[in-house]
């Protein structure tokens, strides 16, 4: 029977009857705990969902102070979806309030990489100068101390179309997003060659573009409806093959996987349903080959010290931290766990001005983690929060795969 | 499939002590939660037995006058001591305890009643004692009245007195008892409270403060201000959400950290893979996904009917969610009983366990804390005795049972 109302999204925000107001998700957010100016998930989530009613108009707008970061959902004793239901109220309250050009450009990552990959060398030193930087920040409400991705002046893509994976007898496509595109295609490339030591042969599916990740977060759901649809075209072809979809931008694989469908009412695109299926964050799905027995282990000693940070859109997965699995197979690693639940940057939450102290709040306790043990490396599967993290601390932040590549004997 | 020695569902007192004494012996532990559990909404003083049906002074002796069918038969008091044991030492370098099976402290609830309790937190012990009291509450902490607590005790026969005072943490309109822990972790808020108490002290009160005194370190938060009052102070446990609960899983949930034990929450277990009696795997509903674990144990520690690991439906069927255990004890005839305090029959309802705490017709399924059949804990007093000893004694019971090897796996 076809249904054409959407079932899961009222599931979603049904939910909130389940709520029984224990305060265990306001204890827990990172945000709440740091500022005022924001009541807590509790509170603009399932107590204020009763009162919005979609044509009438609420005087309350502290809700646009929730980074999204979902940690309110993942300690929901009861099974409410906070976090689902503020972002869907959030988008609600930004139709009405308008949509700033600093956040119509932040829900646009390919076209920023597409624009700024050209004249890299001109956009980093912009970025990086104080005067031209200071001009641009207040033009657009950016905070001219947060981290904005650099942009190298090639791509990832460039790299996959002149790369022939070696046939190998499994296959995997890899989705790359678009921080590894535009800013980081070293990371995109270290996990097309760790994947293929590891005995993969990699399909990097052509034309991918951005997931519709950042517009959901900044309330354009329309925009963001087109580009996940459009990211879902382009990698279900290798989900309908029976190919594995691995990613390495762990929020944007999440929104592929869960979000999309939960929040943007897309549960019943059909591409997307494949994708959501067969899509897996990188370290889940190495983690899952090992579990098999199917993960070659052989790494060389890497006597070095890292610290680990498990992203909250990491642990939006439900996959535990895989990261700290895999890097325990290299001898002579020291993994210190952060404890930490986000870092504070959530995606393009912490680089808008009126939002940067706070999400250097709720960084700190990381940072000085971080400080304190004064690792060679810190360790974060998510990029925007990496960047975040480096510019906080000064130490060299990467992705999970970097330590297993270097472990694997492949950096040059 | 994943494959650890034990999977533990639930991450409440039971849950997370089972997964950490476990994790302590050596067994490769993965946890699976719907959520955080109920010791964020626990005062999280340990309750062994506090009515039994007439209050208990001394809650090890008054155990063994416990029915063959309740939780603490298959412990023992060997066993609630020695899950005791291991706590107190667990917490003792951050939050640390006092107490133990041979007395039951009297200590004010927020309403000011007098609760039997046996091992408690060093920063609420004051509470036990005759001496006159001061109540110190906070206008902004709308949860805690220090005017009720006061009047109540001293109708319990304690002089007793309130003061509240107006100081604001960082100028916000809304605190609950966390905003005010934070508050209290920072020396010149705590020294603001005292500089403003100091004066108004009875000669020898003690002076009770709702328990919010620090959620980074309250042993130094509550010791400044002994220090600086220069008298006995305690806390009081508060509405939640629980700031001692907090403190404790925290404590916990830092020791599972250390032991490398996997967490995921969000994780709905809901059926298992079965084999003659054992159990080899659990099924759980992950975001969209259905995932299935393997294992060689199950603790199943998954709540009560608050928190939903039992449920009763419309038509006065109950059910275990998790793995869909029989539940037994649910009354037939009359259902409830009008006066709120009475013993009431659903209470003891649950799911009945051997003397190794295995449900009829599982070799290794074991059950802990609240899912458990025979116990009437609000009427008790034993809520988290209960879970902390069952949660302990299965974990016991596991190690004992020499833990397979995890399967090789492929170099």
């Amino acid at each position: 029977m076809a249904v054409d109302h959407d079932v899961l999204g009222d599931l979603m925000r049904g939910s909130l009857d389940h709520c029984v107001k224990c305060t265990i998700c306001e204890t827990f957010c990172p945000v709440s705990n740091v500022t005022p100016l924001f009541p807590g998930p509790k509170y603009v989530g399932p107590q204020a969902e009763r009162f919005r009613v979609w044509d009438e108009t609420s005087p309350d707008q502290s809700l646009d102070y929730c980074s999204g970061c979902g940690v309110c959902t993942q300690v929901c004793p009861q099974g409410v979806h906070i976090a689902e239901i503020n972002t869907q109220a959030r988008a609600k309250l930004r139709e009405r309030t308008g949509f700033k050009l600093r956040d119509r450009l932040l829900a646009r990552p390919d076209l920023i990489g597409r624009l700024s990959t050209p004249v890299a060398p001109v956009v980093n030193v912009t970025l990086r100068h104080g005067g031209a930087r200071a001009i641009a920040d207040t033009a657009l409400g950016l905070d001219r101390r947060a981290a904005l991705p650099a942009y190298p002046g090639r791509t990832f893509q460039r790299w996959a179309r002149k790369h022939t994976s070696p046939p190998a007898a499994r296959r995997v496509a890899y989705f790359h997003g678009c921080g590894a595109n535009w800013s980081e295609p070293d990371t995109a490339e270290r996990t097309v060659q760790l994947l293929e030591w590891l005995g993969c042969q990699v399909d990097v599916p052509k034309g991918q573009l951005c997931c519709g990740l950042p517009a959901q977060s900044n309330g354009m759901f329309d925009l963001a409806r087109k580009y996940t649809r459009r990211m879902a075209r382009t990698l279900a072809p290798s989900a309908r093959e029976g190919v594995d979809i691995v990613g390495t931008s762990t929020s944007c694989t999440l929104m592929l996987k869960r979000e999309a469908r939960e929040i943007l009412g897309l549960d019943a695109d059909a591409d997307l349903r494949a994708v959501s299926d067969g899509i897996y964050d990188i370290c889940e799905y190495l983690l899952m080959l090992h579990d098999r027995g199917e993960l070659r282990t052989d790494f060389r000693p890497l006597p070095i010290t890292v610290t680990y940070h498990a992203p909250c859109q990491q642990q939006g997965h439900g996959i535990g931290k895989p990261a700290l699995d895999l890097m325990a197979l290299v001898p002579e690693l020291r993994v210190i766990e952060n404890d930490a639940t986000c870092c504070g940057v959530a995606g393009t939450y912490g680089l808008k001005q009126e939002k940067y102290e706070i999400a250097m709040k709720v960084g700190r306790g990381l940072f000085d983690q971080i400080a304190d043990a004064a690792p060679e490396l810190a360790v974060c599967d998510s990029e925007t929060c990496r960047w975040h993290i480096e510019k906080a601390t000064g130490v060299r932040t990467v992705h999970p795969i970097e330590i297993l590549h270097r472990a694997a004997g492949l950096a040059s | 499939m994943s494959h650890h020695d034990v999977i533990v569902v639930g991450t409440g007192l039971a849950g997370l002590t089972a997964a950490a004494r476990l994790a302590e012996g050596g067994a490769r532990v993965l946890v699976l939660a719907k959520g955080v559990g109920a010791t964020h909404l626990s005062p999280c003083t340990i309750d062994v037995l506090g009515y039994a049906p007439d209050r208990v002074s001394d809650p090890g002796a008054a155990l063994a006058g416990l029915g063959e069918d309740h939780p603490y038969a298959a412990v023992g008091r060997d066993g609630v001591a020695a899950a005791i044991g291991w706590f107190t030492d667990a917490m003792r370098d951050r939050y640390p305890y006092t107490g133990g099976l041979d007395r039951n402290l009297l200590l004010p609830t927020a309403v000011g009643a007098l609760k039997p309790t046996a091992v408690v937190p060093e920063t609420m012990a004051a509470g036990d004692g005759s001496d006159p009291v001061l109540v110190v509450g906070f206008t902004a902490l709308k949860d805690f009245h220090a005017p009720l607590l006061a009047d109540n005790l001293s109708r319990a026969g304690i002089a007793a007195r309130a003061v509240e005072l107006g100081l604001v943490p960082e100028g916000r309109v809304d605190v609950n008892s966390l905003g005010f822990a934070r508050a209290f972790d920072d020396p010149a808020f705590r020294a603001e409270v005292a500089a403003q108490l100091v004066a108004r002290l009875g000669a020898d009160e003690r002076v009770a403060f709702p328990a919010v005194l620090g959620i980074a370190d309250a042993p130094a938060a509550w010791g400044t201000l002994r220090e600086r009052l220069a008298r006995p102070v305690f806390e009081v446990p508060t509405l939640p959400p629980s700031v001692p609960g907090m403190r404790v899983f925290a404590v916990l949930r830092e020791r599972l950290r250390r032991a490398g034990v996997r967490v995921i929450l969000n994780a709905v277990v809901g059926g298992a893979e079965r084999a003659g009696g054992r159990v080899s795997a659990v099924r759980a509903r992950v975001g969209l996904r259905e995932v299935t674990y393997g294992c060689d144990w199950v603790v199943l520690a998954s709540g009560g009917f608050a928190s939903g690991g039992l449920e009763l439906d419309s038509r006065w069927k109950a059910r275990e969610r998790a793995l869909g255990l029989p539940v037994t004890g649910v009354p037939t005839d009359e259902r409830f009983r009008a006066d709120y305090f009475a013993e009431q029959p659903m209470a003891r309802a649950g799911v009945a366990v051997d003397r190794d705490l295995r449900p009829e017709g599982h070799e290794n399924v074991l059950v802990a804390g609240a899912t458990l059949a025979g116990a009437q804990p609000w009427r008790e007093k034993s809520g988290d005795g209960i879970s902390l000893a069952t949660g302990h004694r299965a974990a016991e019971l596991i190690l004992g049972a020499a833990v397979p090897s995890e399967p090789a796996r492929a170099a």
